[in-house]
Parts: C-alpha cells; sequence; structure tokens
C-alpha cells in the first residue's frame, strides 16, 4: 500500500517537472549555457558553477507552467466570477422579467420576483407553493424536483379564472446540494387566447348575424318578386334592409373590440389614471346622445381626482357603455346621476354609480345581464340599437382590472350600476 | 407557522396541508373538466372526470387517518388544533366538490343527446365561472392566510344563488315550451343546482380558514338561500 502510494507521488512530481521543464525549455537552456559559457571563459571553479546550474533548475521547476497572456486572462476571469458570485441571487431575480419562484426543500417560497408578485396576486415569501399552484401537473413536478427525484420538469400550467393564463412552467434545482429549487413562468396565453377568439368569434358571430341576414335576404326577395313594381313597399323595405345592415355593422365593431380585448395580455400594473376626469369626458362625449333621448345627467363628481390603477381607454368605453345604456334604458326616467366616491375598507376602492330612473331591470335578469347576447328586453334591445354585448365589455374590461360590477334595481324605481376599482 | 420542539410535528403539519392542496387543485380541475364536458358534448372528458374523483375519495380517507393520529400523537393545542381539525372539514368538502363534478360529468351523455340551445350552456359555463372563482380565491387564502379577502366572497356567493334562480326560471321556461326538452332541461337543471352547491362548499371552506386562521368564527350574516324554491311559471312567462 505504502509502496505503491510512494509510487503514484513519484510518477506525478516527474511528471510535473517535465511539464515545467517543457514549457521553460528556451530560457532554461539559454540559462544553462550562458553559466557554462561564463564558467569556461573565466575558469570558475567547478562549485559556483554547480550552484548556479542547480539554482537554474529549482527556477525553472518552480517557474509557473503558462505563459503570461494566458495568465493575464485567468486572472480577469477570476475577478468576473468574483463580480458575478458577489451578485446577489435576489437583485437577479428581480432582473428577470418573468415570474420566477426560488423555493426550499419543504416548498416554501424564499424568495418571488416582482414579476410573480403582479401575475399571481400577492405571493409572499413563505408561502408553499405546493398550496398555491394546485394544478395537478404542477404538484407533481413540484414534488419530484424538491425531493431530488429529477434535475428539471417542464409543465404547462393554466389558471381558468377569473382570466384565462396559459404559462409553460420550469421547475428546476439550482447547483447541487444547496437545497434551493426555482420555478420559472413562461406566460404563453397569447397563442391560447388567439385560437379562443377565432373559435368564439366564428360561433359568436355566424349566429348573431344569421338574423338580419335572413331578414335581408327576404326582403330582396320580395323587391325582385310582389313587390317589383310596388314603390311604397320598396321603399319600406329598403329602409328595413338599412337599419339591418346598420346593425350588422355595430355587431361587427362590438364583437371585434370584445375580441381585442381578450387578445390582450393581462393588464401590466403600474398605469394609473384619474377615474374622475374620465368619467367627466365620457359625459361630455355622450352630451349628444343624452340630449336627444331627452336625459339630463346630473353629476356627483366632487372635486379631488380619484386616482385608480387602470388603462385610460378601456375604463372610458366601461363608462361610455354604461352611461350610453342608462341614457338609453332609462328614458322614461328622464334623468341620470353619476357619482364618484371612494369607499373604505380592507382595500381601498372607487366606486362610481351611474343611477337611471327608467322601469328597472326584473330581479331574475340581474346575475346574467354581463353575459354575451343576453337581453332582458329582445325588441326593446333591438329598437335601442343594441348588440347584447355592451355589458359584456364591461365586464370583462373590470376583471381585467381587478375590479366588479355590482347592480342595483328596483322595478319601476330605476338601476344603479356601479364599479369598483382598487383604488391606487 | 410556528415551530416545534419536535421537527417531525412540523413536517406533518405541513403534509397535511400539501395534501388538502393537492385535492383542492384535483377538486379545481375537476370541476372545470365536467363543465367543459357538458358544453363540448365530450364523452371521453366525463369518463376521466369519473374516473378522478377516485384520487379525492383517496385523498380524503388519507387525510382523515393522517390527522386523527396526528391528534392522538402529538395532542395538538389552539392554532395547531385548529389546524388539523380544519384540515378534515376542508377535505370533506373538497370531496363532496368532486363528487359534485363527477355527478355533472356523468350527466353529459344525457344532457348532449337532444341538441340544446347554446344560450342556455351560457349560463351554466357563467355560472360555473362564479362557482370555480369563489373555490380558487377560498383556497388561496388558505395557502396566503390573508383572511381580509374574505369579505368579498359572500357578495359572491350571492351572485352564484341570483344566476341559480335565473338558469332554473330558465329551463323551466324551456320545458314548457316544448316537452321534449324536458329530458335535458331536467338534467341541466341538475347540473345548474350542483354548481350552486359547489358554491355553497367553497363558502363552507372560507369560513372553516377563516376559524383556522383568527380562532373565531366568522360572523353569522350570510343570506344563504337561493330563491328557486319560489319560482312558479305560468303559461303567461312563456308567451
Amino acid at each position: 500500500m505504502a509502496d505503491t502510494r510512494r509510487q503514484e507521488q513519484t510518477r506525478r512530481l516527474l511528471s510535473l517537472a517535465a511539464g515545467r521543464f517543457a514549457n521553460n525549455r528556451w530560457m532554461f537552456g539559454a540559462g544553462a549555457a550562458a553559466v557554462l559559457g561564463l564558467a569556461s571563459y573565466a575558469g570558475a571553479p567547478k562549485a559556483p558553477v554547480f550552484c548556479a546550474l542547480g539554482f537554474l533548475v529549482f527556477a525553472a521547476f518552480l517557474a509557473p507552467n503558462r505563459p503570461r497572456g494566458q495568465r493575464h486572462a485567468g486572472q480577469t476571469a477570476a475577478t468576473d466570477r468574483g463580480r458575478l458570485e458577489g451578485l446577489s441571487a435576489r437583485s437577479l431575480a428581480e432582473a428577470v422579467g418573468d415570474p420566477l419562484i426560488v423555493f426550499d426543500r419543504a416548498g416554501t417560497a424564499v424568495h418571488v420576483n416582482q414579476a410573480a408578485r403582479s401575475a399571481f396576486n400577492a405571493t409572499a415569501p413563505g408561502l408553499s407553493l405546493l398550496m398555491k399552484f394546485r394544478a395537478p401537473e404542477m404538484q407533481s413536478a413540484i414534488e419530484r424536483v424538491r425531493t431530488g427525484a429529477v434535475d428539471n420538469e417542464v409543465v404547462d400550467y393554466t389558471e381558468r379564472v377569473p382570466i384565462e393564463r396559459v404559462y409553460r412552467a420550469t421547475v428546476s434545482a439550482i447547483g447541487r446540494g444547496t437545497g434551493l429549487n426555482v420555478v420559472v413562468f413562461k406566460d404563453q396565453s397569447e397563442a391560447r387566447r388567439i385560437d379562443r377568439m377565432r373559435a368564439d368569434f366564428i360561433a359568436n358571430a355566424s349566429h348573431e348575424l344569421r338574423t338580419p341576414l335572413a331578414s335581408i335576404s327576404g326582403f330582396v326577395e320580395t323587391l325582385r318578386g310582389p313587390a317589383r313594381n310596388d314603390a311604397v313597399a320598396r321603399d319600406n323595405f329598403l329602409q328595413i334592409m338599412q337599419n339591418q345592415t346598420a346593425r350588422m355593422a355595430r355587431l361587427i365593431d362590438d364583437l371585434l373590440s370584445l375580441s381585442r380585448l381578450e387578445m390582450k395580455p393581462y393588464l401590466p400594473p403600474g398605469a394609473t389614471v384619474d377615474v374622475r376626469q374620465v368619467v367627466e369626458s365620457v359625459i361630455d362625449s355622450l352630451a349628444p346622445l343624452a340630449r336627444e333621448s331627452g336625459v339630463v345627467v346630473e353629476r356627483n363628481l366632487g372635486d379631488q381626482p380619484l386616482e385608480a390603477r387602470g388603462d385610460r381607454d378601456e375604463l372610458f368605453q366601461v363608462f361610455e357603455n354604461l352611461l350610453e345604456n342608462a341614457c338609453k334604458y332609462g328614458q322614461a326616467g328622464g334623468r341620470v346621476v353619476v357619482s364618484v366616491e371612494i369607499a373604505g375598507g380592507p382595500a381601498a376602492e372607487v366606486a362610481v354609480t351611474i343611477r337611471d330612473f327608467g322601469p328597472g331591470i326584473p330581479e331574475e335578469h340581474i346575475p346574467r345581464v354581463t353575459e354575451r347576447f343576453y337581453r332582458v328586453d329582445v325588441d326593446n334591445s333591438r329598437a335601442q340599437k343594441g348588440t347584447g354585448l355592451g355589458l359584456a365589455i364591461v365586464k370583462h374590461i373590470l376583471t381585467r382590472h381587478n375590479g366588479r360590477l355590482t347592480i342595483w334595481s328596483k322595478p319601476g324605481e330605476g338601476a344603479a350600476f356601479t364599479v369598483h376599482l382598487p383604488a391606487k | 407557522m410556528n415551530t416545534h420542539i419536535v421537527r417531525s410535528y412540523d413536517e406533518d403539519l405541513k403534509y397535511l396541508g400539501n395534501r388538502l392542496a393537492a385535492m383542492g387543485g384535483h377538486a379545481e380541475r375537476m370541476v372545470d373538466e365536467a363543465v367543459l364536458a357538458l358544453v363540448n358534448a365530450d364523452a371521453g372528458l366525463a369518463r376521466k372526470v369519473i374516473a378522478d374523483d377516485l384520487f379525492l375519495d383517496e385523498t380524503q380517507r388519507e387525510i382523515d387517518d393522517k390527522a386523527i393520529v396526528l391528534i392522538a400523537k402529538r395532542q395538538p393545542m389552539a392554532d395547531d388544533l385548529r389546524e388539523v381539525v380544519g384540515a378534515i372539514r376542508i377535505s370533506a368538502d373538497l370531496e363532496r366538490v368532486g363528487d359534485l363534478g363527477k355527478n355533472i360529468a356523468k350527466r353529459v351523455v344525457a344532457v348532449t343527446e337532444g341538441r340544446q340551445p347554446l344560450s342556455l350552456f351560457r349560463g351554466l359555463q357563467a355560472l360555473a365561472e362564479l362557482a370555480l372563482n369563489q373555490l380558487k380565491d377560498v383556497l388561496d387564502v388558505y395557502a396566503s392566510r390573508s383572511v381580509e379577502r374574505l369579505v368579498f366572497m359572500r357578495d359572491r356567493d350571492e351572485q352564484i344563488d341570483l344566476m341559480y334562480t335565473s338558469l332554473f326560471r330558465e329551463l323551466l321556461t324551456y320545458m314548457m315550451e316544448d316537452p321534449r326538452n324536458i329530458t335535458s332541461c331536467t338534467h341541466l337543471l341538475f347540473c345548474a343546482k350542483n354548481i350552486e352547491r359547489i358554491g355553497d362548499h367553497a363558502t363552507n371552506i372560507a369560513e372553516t380558514v377563516y376559524y383556522v386562521v383568527t380562532g373565531e368564527q366568522m360572523p353569522i350574516d350570510r343570506p344563504k338561500e337561493d330563491k328557486s324554491h319560489k319560482v312558479v311559471l305560468t303559461g303567461e312567462d312563456v308567451g
């Protein structure tokens, strides 16, 4: 045993020496030649010459076996590595744009980056990942990575409600034996949304466009046949046909705007709007409609700006649709009251109420008015040029804003639509 | 969570929580897929949902066993005790949610034999979305322990009840219009009822979570009824 170890040591030492001599062979050769030349020229005694030669051998053996350039490169790499190692994992995680969560062996979140906090709504450190991401595939992936059965695993993670979001999640262990793991989410919702949009659009459009189209083609047939020479009927029919085509155009507009909304990714945090100002401009822009329907719009807006998180254009559309409805369907009441207030409570929110004094909505319809193409009174809705999509659009936008729509109504006393938005 | 001197105590508690989460994920998935199978008339998906229920049943038994053993062995006090009792109750609720989802899946074939108007399914889908949202929020609160978010849930339960009543009325109308609709509409009625029950179970879980986290009972002022028992349709409604 001891013998073999000593042999091994000698072998390693010899190969090291050979390597270093090979590297420094020119320097060593020149040095030795100089010493020998000097010795023979000066006829020096043997002892110092041997000493000098010995020193040369020693120096050649100790000299590092890498050229200077290479050594320099090595040093820079080392300082770079030092800078990278000095970098805190926290700041690295924050810099990543995709949601990223670092968790320990027990499945508890150690660090949650900004993107993950906003995407998954308040996932603080200390949260159990298994409890937050309950989809069976996620469960098994997290379980297998944290117990060390696999090093990494890729799964699809879908959240259906409140807004459909699809992620490709990569769960992987960090380094070896650190006991830490990381899960990174890549947003794939876009592709899914495009698919969904296409299918929905075709289903809705074909269903809703068929009725006006059927009536138009019926009238065309009559005009070419029995009513060919009847001027009064012709005029009448053409008027109806024009109304129908206008309705189809509106329908397509609304369907497109709903589809476009569904296409947009989840609302990024940060942007704020002054709700009061948005409401003011909506009232101004709808003044002609209000005058036309004989409705007085009363403002009860206060004079403080009310900041809420959200997208100005989308919120404009929300209030526009609501006020338009109030003017059209609450026409009988003669007035509409728009009020804005800040509601306290655990989470401060801005509440905008649009109240009309029309016939009101029967109770059994209230929960369903935000469904697509759901109409309380089909004939009245057609007469008012409604498409059955206005409130569906409102609901969709509010869901994206983390907001809510509450509806109060009493038959004969009117209806109040209240938009709740999280305050800034 | 506090740490105990015996580490395996913590681990046991944690294990209970994780199993509950797995149950929750499965239950959410089952309800979602059952409604999807119903809307798309997908018998294959319905069979998968029915098979998935086994997992919930097994896990519920496992949680029960583990919880009983934990109580016997560690004699938990205060919040630990609430945690364990809460786990037993929540797992029972989730198991029921799974059963209700399974029941919807079982009706898929019967409902889709006669093709129903699309609007019926839309209402059902909207109802299911509300219930699922409720379930997801409750389980998220259980994970994050932020009980202040439970307040909004009451409104939502009321919405579910209202929506259910409205659907009930609509389905009755369809039945009165054409007796051939009766078979599938009756099945749909049960599906709607099941979804409404799922919402109720979610509310139950919310109450348990509130109790587990705060140690106090949630104040009882919730309007716990739908009005479908009062719905009477006369011939005039159908028009």
